[in-house]
């Protein structure tokens, strides 16, 4: 060991060749994702009541006029596929950002209440105020940043524990929705499949009016966020050696909390909180990509995937129809429970 | 290294968590260039003391000094190029690849937009031929034994390319012989790049043996400083560690050894101090042997 310091300077050949292979699975994985994404698109935008051939809805989209398939493809099914690109992208991101972040998968909006904090403040809104559009977006924001912001303060004990965080977390969340039960009863016109939305999302009031002000607060939340995860290789490191990197670990976590919490509540005003979504993709990503750089993109891809095909599967492959957030909740929960066993057996860290 | 050797030093500073104080108004200066070690009891504060020197910790009196200038009105990324930290339970992330795991310590030389270049690779590079784990680049860090795991947060360190490394316990989980391993891999580095180390370590002897310099800190405060010859005694371990021992020469190093004493297996050697505490010939030992 000793006296190789000054010999061999070494070049940078054998990091470089590993580094690249790495680096091409990545984009191997990252191709396929959005391949599959847009395969699941064009599928979820041909196939419905009516089926029209993929060269039908491309010259739908193209802007031309087909009979039936410009109001079916163009109207009905175009903006519901769009703005379950979009919330799958932002629950994707959002969610794989606070398990890093955290240093704990079960530490996801959608399990510690931060995404039931902006349901409940957006069926409080809509049911008792009336809002609606970016008024409403406004709202679920301030409420998940708030639910956040409260939710870390209560587990701070000079310094936030990703174990302790996830407990207090999942209670606010159970509050949270006994509270979105208590809004929905107060309702009488609203039926069950708008209650669905609030209490496990769906994409049944998808519409071109909404697609316009998510994507335009997504095309700024998401690369701020992609901007801000440069800190997050240093923060999984933990505080100390972070800090040692030049990265001072609670302010970089609370500008990523902020921007994190803005994303999923902005999905969450459009379509509620499409359960697990959030909690899922970021482990999906994991064991796709294993060691070959951050899982931003990656997880918000699987986010996309995940809501367009279950949205799918509950629109057209059931008995009835469910909304998407029932059969990401059928896919999570299995998951869920392993993860619980998993750390109760580990003694409480993961 | 060609650059100016960076200086180290602490004025005052009174450092804890809550409401508790934890280093009481301590004053300390890092010898430049040199390698230190300090020691002391289980919680008399010596992280403590090197988390404020990283500011991790701010100090609630006093300051710390990196080149005369206080460290928290420098800016972190600054303070990462000159100030290393390898902490004492970093997390490594799961599945991650050595080589990018040691590439992490390049983040301070990064700015915003700087991507990652062959000079990168070169360094990262470096630092894996300098401990000896350039095979295992492209190994995942979770399968590796716990000696070539720490070389790889000591090669992250060296990544990083600061002057002043601070360490908080590298050799704790570790063998005897990888203990050894990491000190002198250590002290390499002091000698060809001319690294200012300051590293907490539990095992006394290793820190007589290795450091130019010895810190013993009692309850948080700085108890003495200077040439390990000096600081340990067996009066400086009665204080510090509240244990009866005796000092003698090491036979491998010539620097102070010491030899412990419980209330049992104590025999001739253990009385022979009690009287007056005049310095006894030590046992008779194989004569030293010059390390290569
Ligand atoms: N994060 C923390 N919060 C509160 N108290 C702490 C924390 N870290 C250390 N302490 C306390 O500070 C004292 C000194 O700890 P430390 O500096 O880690 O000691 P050492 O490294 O010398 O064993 C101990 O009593 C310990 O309990
Ligand atoms: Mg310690």
């Amino acid at each position: 060991m000793t006296a190789v310091l000054d010999a061999a300077p070494g070049t940078g050949a054998v990091v470089a060749r590993g580094r690249r292979a790495r680096a091409r699975r990545r984009r191997a994985v990252l191709l396929v994702l959005v391949l599959a994404v847009v395969v699941v698109a064009v599928v979820a935008l041909c196939v419905g009541e009516r089926t029209y051939a993929p060269t039908q809805v491309l010259r739908v989209l193209l802007g031309e006029q087909v009979p039936g398939a410009s109001f079916n493809v163009g109207v009905l099914r175009a903006p519901r596929v769009l703005t379950g690109v979009l919330v799958g992208l932002a629950f994707g991101m959002g969610g794989v950002v606070f398990q890093t972040m955290l240093r704990n998968p079960l530490a996801s909006p959608d399990i510690i209440g931060v995404s039931a904090g902006s349901s409940a403040a957006a069926v409080v809104a809509i049911t008792m105020f009336g809002l609606s559009g970016a008024a409403l977006s406004l709202v679920a924001v301030v409420a998940g940043l708030g639910v956040a912001g409260a939710i870390y303060a209560l587990s701070w004990r000079s310094g936030v524990q990703g174990a302790r965080l996830v407990l207090i977390g999942i209670a606010v969340g159970a509050m949270l929705d006994s509270v979105i039960g208590y809004a929905m009863t107060r309702a009488g016109i609203y039926d069950a499949n708008e209650a669905l939305r609030w209490l496990t999302g769906s994409l049944n009031s998808a519409f071109w009016l909404g697609v316009g002000p998510l994507a335009a607060a997504l095309a700024l939340l998401l690369p701020a966020l992609l901007l801000l995860a440069r800190r997050l290789p240093a923060l999984q490191l933990g505080d100390d050696a972070a800090a040692g990197l030049g990265v001072s670990p609670d302010r970089s976590r609370l500008a990523l909390l902020l921007v994190a919490v803005a994303a999923i509540a902005v999905a969450t005003a459009a379509t509620g909180p499409i359960a697990f979504v959030a909690f899922l993709s970021g482990p999906i990503a994991h064991r796709l990509l294993r060691g070959t750089g951050t899982l931003l993109v990656p997880a918000a891809l699987v986010g996309a995937l995940l809501v367009l095909t279950a949205d799918l599967v509950g629109q057209h492959l059931l008995v009835h129809r469910f909304p998407v957030g029932v059969v990401t909740g059928v896919l999570g929960a299995p998951y869920l429970l392993w993860l619980l066993a998993r750390t109760n057996r580990s003694g409480g860290s993961l | 290294m060609t650059d100016p050797v960076h200086t180290l030093a602490v004025e005052g500073i009174t450092v804890g968590y809550d409401d508790r104080v934890v280093v009481h108004d301590m004053t300390l200066e890092i010898a430049p260039g040199a390698v230190t070690a300090i020691v002391g009891a289980n919680g008399c504060g010596k992280s403590t003391l090197l988390r404020a020197m990283a500011r991790l910790l701010r100090a609630r009196t006093g300051r710390v000094l990196l080149d005369g200038t206080p460290i928290d009105a420098m800016p972190s990324r600054e303070v990462a190029t000159v100030l290393g930290l390898l902490p004492q339970a970093p997390v490594c992330p799961e599945g991650i690849a050595v080589a990018d795991l040691v590439g992490r310590g390049r983040y301070p030389h990064q700015g915003w937009f700087r991507r990652w270049t062959a000079q990168d690779d070169a360094v990262v590079e470096q630092a894996l031929v300098a401990t000896d784990i350039l095979d295992l680049a492209d190994r995942p860090v979770d399968e590796l034994s716990g000696g070539q795991r720490q070389r790889v947060w000591i090669a992250m360190a060296l990544a990083q390319q600061t002057d002043v490394l601070l360490l908080d316990e590298p050799t704790t989980f570790l063998d005897v012989a990888h203990q050894v391993d990491v000190l002198d891999l250590l002290v390499d580095l002091n000698r060809d790049r001319g690294t200012t180390i300051v590293m907490v370590l539990h095992d006394l002897n290793l820190a007589a043996r290795y450091a130019d310099q010895l810190v013993a800190l009692t309850d948080g405060r700085l108890y003495a400083q200077g040439d390990p010859s000096d600081v340990v005694t067996e009066q400086m371990v009665r204080d510090v560690f509240g244990m009866a021992a005796r000092v003698v020469p090491d036979p491998v190093s010539g620097t102070p050894l010491v030899l412990p004493m419980g209330r049992h297996r104590t025999g001739r050697g253990a009385q022979r101090t009690d009287d007056a505490g005049a310095t006894v010939p030590p046992v008779e030992l194989p004569a030293a042997q010059p390390v290569p």
